[in-house]
């Protein structure tokens, strides 16, 4: 294994030797699966193919992510490889909130939901002051009115509004 | 002069005229805001225009694209950040000028030449469609293969220092587009037998991942940072006149904006490289570029805002997108089932003439906004940045979400988003997984027509057209091969600079000599101890 090069900056030297590792043994299990995840059709020209383009695509991912692999400029282990893992690992939560978020908008309704996951985030992040909570608050209003009243864009409406009476009922699936 | 009607005929609607209003303001706050930047703005809006017309849509989305860099100008200038990646030349000169007081004349000089290079750029282009129409047509299969290959290798080898990790990367937004049902043999490709595979991975779902969700995790991420604003007094018309006086400066940098911008792949960075260089190589004052020289700022600012008129003309003409912005417009065309190419420059000539008039309206609307509302539009630069990133995570549900309400589809975005978030932290390229997918199937649908068509392989470059992209092919690649060569010699000679001996061949051939003959003496001197036994003789 090589010993730093400094010549060759290429970013963020922590996390390289991880990304790089991960990308070409994911790329080469993808290419090992290409016998049984595609098909060789009879009579049918080599470029027409179905497997061609996974072929030429995955082989490309496993030579270039290769080559990316055997230039990096450190390709040792070091403990700020690890550090940086954690900070992609953290990123995490931040995702599991936004699944949260599109498991509740059917169940809770957009703008219910919306109005409580907005506030709840920003007090999350450390923002305690109440003027940000409002506007937090009031912005969630303001985006669904925007998206959904106004133009209409598809995002279907809660269950909890099954609950509400007739007339009311309707003006909610369709604006709120 | 018909032709000219028509277009503006179909311009003339009210929901045009919103759009165009929504479109421009909307672009340059979002450019104004470091952390958004035009891509997460499109990526979310972009379902929210399919139930739009196609004019509508596009208009929007262009104007958020031709707009948003005068905004990101605002923060480049008065805080040393740009709004936009593409901002970022304009703070080395904007941002001196600020602190030697003169913010107003920086940020009204900024306005005035991103004005001038956008207006130049859809002239240029409104000139030279005639020509396009009459080139378009000899675009057939294969020279549109070999028009996409052309494309995916510019964008590789765009990215100097990380060409391997953007092939690679490239690649992987190949493979991406061919998982799901194969379109002729209606074989599966990489389903896994999961039923939500067959039908492939959206485009959609993949750019708000990559744009999106993973701006909004490093926004979350990251910390808040305090800005101070200097506060702006008078009016911002003088950049006008201080424009006029580098009329050469001006008018080479829209040049190389727009030729630079019609090439797939090149777009801004290289046209305001280019447009910098030459500026500071002609200047009177070179030494004052980097430390507030108005030229340096022109430059910078006319060759970035030429581009985008400038990227439509590959998207129009050829139905090839050339970078990330221009490839999510191609959804918009899909989903109306306008299909960009020769044949929409033929056949819908109006249409392609009302999108550049639409772009030179709003060059017009974004440069009065701008000097009547600046004043006001600085605020928006306090906003912080974790509050913003909730913001952007909260809009790219409307935008996965309403494409087809699934779950899934959120799942795949967010797994993405994951990706771009580790991307942007390793500073690696996104772009290439993005023009890998539009541009992979492209090339995959166009060979396969093509191949059909030949018996050997050298019919495939047999035409004009398609013997020049492939002689430009073979151009770009053997420059990229001697730019590699030079760079790993220049290394070399650094590495060899830094060291105190000769570097003679003569004297690198002595010291291995001497080398080798040390080492050959260690280890005979180590052979032969094992095989002389140690004396045990006490006396």
């Amino acid at each position: 294994m090589s010993s730093e090069d400094p010549s060759r900056p290429i970013g963020r030297r922590s996390g390289q030797l991880l990304f790089a590792l991960g990308f070409v043994i994911l790329s080469a299990l993808l290419l090992s699966q290409i016998t049984e995840q595609t098909k060789w059709a009879a009579k049918t020209k080599f470029f027409a193919q179905p497997r061609f383009w996974p072929a030429v695509s995955l082989a490309g991912m496993v030579l270039f992510g290769g080559l990316h692999l055997w230039r990096l400029p450190r390709r040792r282990y070091a403990r700020a490889d690890g550090q940086e893992a954690r900070i992609w690992l953290a990123s995490l939560e931040y995702a599991l909130w936004f699944l949260a978020y599109v498991w509740l908008v059917p169940l809770a309704g957009y703008l219910p939901t919306t109005l409580v996951f907005m506030p709840l985030m920003v007090w999350r992040l450390g923002y305690r002051d109440r003027r940000m909570l409002w506007i937090s608050a009031g912005l969630g209003f303001a985006i669904v009115v925007l998206f959904k009243s106004l133009l209409h864009v598809r995002i279907p409406g809660g269950a909890i509004y099954e609950y509400l009476p007739g007339a009311m009922r309707n003006f909610f699936i369709l604006n709120f | 002069m018909d032709l000219l009607l028509s277009s503006l005929d179909i311009l003339a609607r009210w929901d045009v005229a919103l759009a165009l209003l929504v479109g421009s303001v909307g672009g340059v706050l979002i450019g104004a805001i470091p952390g958004v930047g035009p891509a997460v703005a499109i990526a979310i809006l972009l379902p929210a225009t399919f139930s739009m017309d196609p004019i509508v849509g596009l208009t929007v989305l262009l104007g958020i694209y031709g707009s948003s860099m005068y905004g990101g100008a605002i923060p480049a200038i008065l805080i040393n950040t740009p709004g936009t990646a593409v901002n970022a030349l304009t703070t080395y000169d904007g941002f001196p000028m600020t602190t030697r007081g003169e913010a107003r004349r920086a940020l009204s000089l900024a306005y005035s030449a991103s004005f001038f290079g956008g207006i130049f750029s859809v002239i240029c282009l409104i000139l030279f469609a005639p020509v396009l129409a009459k080139i378009a047509p000899m675009f057939g299969s294969r020279e549109i293969f070999l028009a996409a290959l052309l494309g995916i290798i510019l964008v590789v080898t765009a990215h100097r220092g990380q060409t391997l990790i953007a092939a690679a990367l490239a690649c992987l937004g190949i493979f991406i587009n061919t998982i799901g049902l194969e379109p002729v043999k209606y074989s599966k490709r990489y389903t896994f037998d999961q039923s939500y595979l067959s039908s492939g991975i959206n485009l959609i779902v993949v750019v708000l991942g990559l744009f999106a969700l993973s701006q909004a995790f490093f926004l979350l991420q990251g910390e808040d940072e305090k800005t101070r604003i200097t506060k702006l007094k008078g009016g911002l018309f003088q950049g006008l006149r201080e424009l006029g006086r580098h009329p050469r400066v001006a008018a080479v940098s829209a040049s190389f904006g727009v030729v630079m911008g019609m090439i797939p792949g090149v777009g801004e960075f290289t046209a305001q490289f280019m447009s910098y260089t030459y500026a500071q190589k002609s200047s009177k004052r070179p030494q004052d570029f980097g430390h507030g020289s108005s030229e340096g700022l022109i430059a910078a600012e006319t060759s970035n805002n030429a581009v985008p008129a400038a990227a439509m003309v590959p998207l129009l003409a050829l139905g090839i997108p050339g970078e990330a912005l221009t490839a999510m417009m191609l959804s918009v065309f899909y989903v109306h089932n306008v299909v960009p190419g020769p044949q929409l420059f033929q056949n819908q000539m109006d249409f392609v003439m009302a999108l550049y008039l639409a772009l030179l309206i709003l060059n017009v609307m974004v440069l009065v906004f701008l000097l009547f509302a600046t004043n006001q539009l600085i605020k928006v630069v306090k906003i912080p940045n974790r509050f913003l990133g909730v913001c952007v995570l909260t809009l790219s549900f409307v935008g996965v979400y309403s494409l087809r309400n699934s779950a899934t589809d959120c799942v795949i975005a967010t797994v993405f988003g994951v990706l771009g978030f580790v991307l942007k932290r390793l500073s690696l390229p996104v772009v290439p997984i993005i023009l890998g997918m539009v541009l992979g199937g492209i090339m995959e649908v166009k060979l396969r027509a093509g191949m059909a068509r030949v018996k050997t392989p050298f019919d495939f470059i047999d035409r004009p057209i398609a013997m020049i992209l492939f002689l430009v092919i073979l151009g770009v690649l053997a420059l990229h091969i001697r730019r590699v060569w030079l760079d790993h010699k220049l290394i070399k000679e650094a590495r060899w600079s830094t060291k105190h001996s000769s570097t003679r061949f003569g004297a690198h051939l002595l010291r291995r000599k001497n080398f080798i003959s040390t080492e050959r003496g260690k280890t005979v001197r180590a052979r032969r101890s094992t095989l002389s036994h140690r004396s045990t003789d006490k006396d």
